[in-house]
């Protein structure tokens, strides 16, 4: 592609018909932006209105409180079972007959390879160039008790997932909406579990898609020179086609195993990087804590640290919005807690440990200008986030930071980041499959049509600029948390029935470990 | 007291050199039971997508029944014309683990397998599967060259 960009530039040199060419390409991704921006507007102000009389989005809080209610309605049910869940990932309480079936390792990894992504390398940026370092702290503390929030949505999804007559299932907040609702005579299930099918085919279409492919974008023209942003959603829209409509499995084959790989990478990467500085990592950590609550001259303060931390943790572990529980729903076990517990330790891979080891190397690397005098961030032009050495924001901003420690990382971070966005836009396609086959019902022109409308998507994201995307991308993804968190309140009595039998039974040795 | 020898098959033509073995074997032993396995390589650590991981059920239940249709089937019922007793399972997991498994589970003294040297399928099941039965085996293990 460098040699195609070189291509270009000679050409424009030369004065041949080319600049013609790449305008109008130009202004088709500018009409894209637009109509998209005026478009999604009215339901992005919605979702991140403020609480009156203050700049905090309602949304945020909802989140927060959901996760804190959770925790504390379990009694701290992450800390208690965390040794207990990953006991169960190592599969000392499966059953060797069962072999086969689909672990609890699988679920997790699975569920991982929709959440790990652009999430950990972009989302993480963004909050940090907004909200500061300090972001991270809120980060951190979203992650915590966003554990409970997938535990227990995890939970009701094998509980109450379909089990079809040929050994399929399906599974997700839209059923346990409809059959748990029903089971306790609350009324408004069915209409409540149709409003979340809704919201996750916009988040799949959002967050899980075109935010994906605006990032891939942004990575690979970051590395081989500015192009236009269709033709990337087209190369991508193809292999997604190729992949869910086509059947080609390999190709996803491919991914589901270069993509783990990839997050080792990723993570030993940071490690390298934060262990040649470690004489940075205490001044790093006392930025942490400093900017979480007095904002470090961040726009909006400690309350915007606050906000672009929760925002960010939400959008990448994704606790409380109800995909999770969609991956994990296809595990065969006999106690559906088990799930549940397994699911707690999502957050903490995904947020407490990789978005907090992007924003340490963010935070090292200097990327992030700070007025010596006054201890402060600058903040760029606009006012409205941090300036940094090259102007660069989301995922550009963290790959300027692995390569001021890596010089070279940004060709791997190019990989990764182009192999995240396509694993998640898989997952993600699954998710927006279900949750319009619960809607439209199951059938091959009805799924055909959702697959068609999702690959039309990625090119959309590609040739929109960041904002827009990323506005709409967290709206539909906060949406889907507005309608779980609902149902999850009303539910959530059946969880700690759950939790009361289990945890009785392990105590009095009825749930014992098989010996392998 | 009856002695049970458990055969691994491999779904090749090799496979049927471990069951005459264990033919001639059971008759030279006279009081004999004869239980054919097919093990099914599968790790619980592998990485599916979400549409896999919906349909692994049904899957399955597809290899149990085609493993059984196809390969253990076949063997038992020609091991019971020749007047043997013999029985039949097919399980998943890690073939030289999971053949040592059954063979404890069941009550074995003895498990014979097939070298195979062939490629594609066989050498999926039992290409290094056999070192590491013979390696691991709490069981006398016989290999058929």
């Amino acid at each position: 592609m460098k040699f195609i960009n070189r291509a270009l530039l000679a050409a424009a040199a030369t004065g041949a018909a080319l600049p013609a060419y790449a305008q109008e390409a130009m202004s088709l991704d500018e009409k894209v932006n637009t109509a998209f921006a005026n478009f999604t507007g009215p339901f992005v102000s919605l979702i991140f209105a403020p609480l009156p009389g203050t700049s905090f989005p309602w949304i945020v809080l909802w989140l927060v409180v959901a996760a804190s209610i959770f925790t504390i309605y379990f009694s701290f049910v992450q800390l208690r079972y965390f040794g207990h869940a990953v006991s169960l990932v190592k599969g000392d309480y499966s059953d060797p007959d069962d072999a086969g079936e689909v672990s609890h390792f699988q679920a997790l990894a699975t569920a991982l390879s929709g959440t790990v992504g652009l999430g950990n390398i972009a989302g993480v940026a963004v909050a940090v160039g907004i909200g500061g370092p300090g972001a991270t702290f809120w980060m951190i503390l979203a992650g915590l008790l966003g554990m409970a929030s997938k535990f227990t949505e995890c939970t009701l999804g094998v509980k109450y997932r379909n089990e079809y007559p040929d050994g399929t299932v399906s599974g997700g907040p839209m059923y346990y909406i409809s059959k748990g609702f029903k089971e306790r005579g609350i009324p408004g299930g069915g209409a409540l579990a149709i409003l979340f099918s809704v919201f996750c085919i916009l988040g799949a279409l959002g967050g899980g898609n075109m935010f994906q492919a605006n990032q891939a974008h942004a990575q690979i023209s970051g590395i081989v020179g500015d192009y236009p942003g269709w033709i990337t959603g087209l190369i991508f829209a193809g292999v997604v086609f190729a992949v869910i409509v086509g059947g080609i499995k390999s190709i996803a084959n491919v991914t589901e195993k270069v993509v783990p790989f990839m997050g080792i990478l990723y993570v030993g990467a940071a490690l390298i990087i934060l262990v040649v500085n470690y004489d940075k990592i205490g001044w790093a950590f006392g930025q942490i804590f400093a900017g979480a609550f007095t904002g470090l001259g961040v726009a909006g303060g400690f309350v915007g640290a606050l906000i672009q931390g929760f925002k960010r943790a939400a959008f990448s572990n994704e606790a409380g919005v109800g995909s999770a529980a969609i991956a994990h729903s296809a595990v065969r076990t006999k106690e559906p807690i088990t799930e549940g517990f397994v699911s707690l330790l999502e957050p903490l891979i995904d947020t407490v440990v990789i978005c907090t080891m992007t924003a340490l190397v963010i935070t090292i690397s200097g990327q992030l200008i700070l007025d010596a005098e006054t201890g402060n961030y600058v903040l760029n032009e606009a006012g409205s986030a941090i300036a940094t050495v090259d102007g660069n924001s989301g995922v550009a901003l963290t790959s300027a930071a692995f390569a001021s420690g890596i010089s070279w990382f940004p060709y791997v971070l190019a990989i990764a980041v182009v192999l995240f966005a396509f694993s998640t836009m898989i997952s993600w396609s699954y998710y927006g499959l279900k949750s319009w086959t619960y809607i439209f019902g199951e059938g091959k022109t009805s799924e055909l049509t959702f697959k068609i409308i999702f690959c039309i998507f990625i090119v959309i994201g590609a040739a929109a600029s960041l904002g827009p995307v990323i506005d709409f991308s967290d709206a539909a993804i906060f949406a889907m948390a507005v309608v779980n968190i609902t149902a999850l309140y009303f539910l959530m009595s059946i969880v700690r029935e759950e939790l009361r039998s289990y945890s009785e039974r392990l105590a009095s040795g009825e749930i014992k470990k098989f010996a392998h | 007291m009856t002695t049970k020898l458990v055969i691994g098959l491999d779904g090749q033509g090799s496979g049927d050199r471990a069951l005459t073995y264990a033919k001639d074997l059971a008759e030279r032993i006279g009081d004999c039971e004869l239980l054919v396995a097919y093990v099914i390589e599968w790790s619980p650590y592998s990485f599916q997508t979400a549409e896999e991981n919906a349909q692994r059920h049904k899957r399955r239940e597809e290899e149990i029944s085609m493993a059984k249709e196809r390969i253990v089937d076949p063997a038992v019922a020609s091991l019971q014309s020749a007047g043997m007793t013999a029985s039949g399972i097919v399980r998943h997991g890690d073939v030289a683990h999971t053949l040592n498994s059954i063979c404890e589970k069941e009550g074995g003294h003895q498990i014979i397998v097939c070298r195979s040297s062939e490629g594609g399928f066989a050498q999926r099941i039992f290409g290094s599967s056999t070192a590491n039965l013979v390696m691991s085996a709490t069981v006398p293990v016989t290999v058929i060259g």
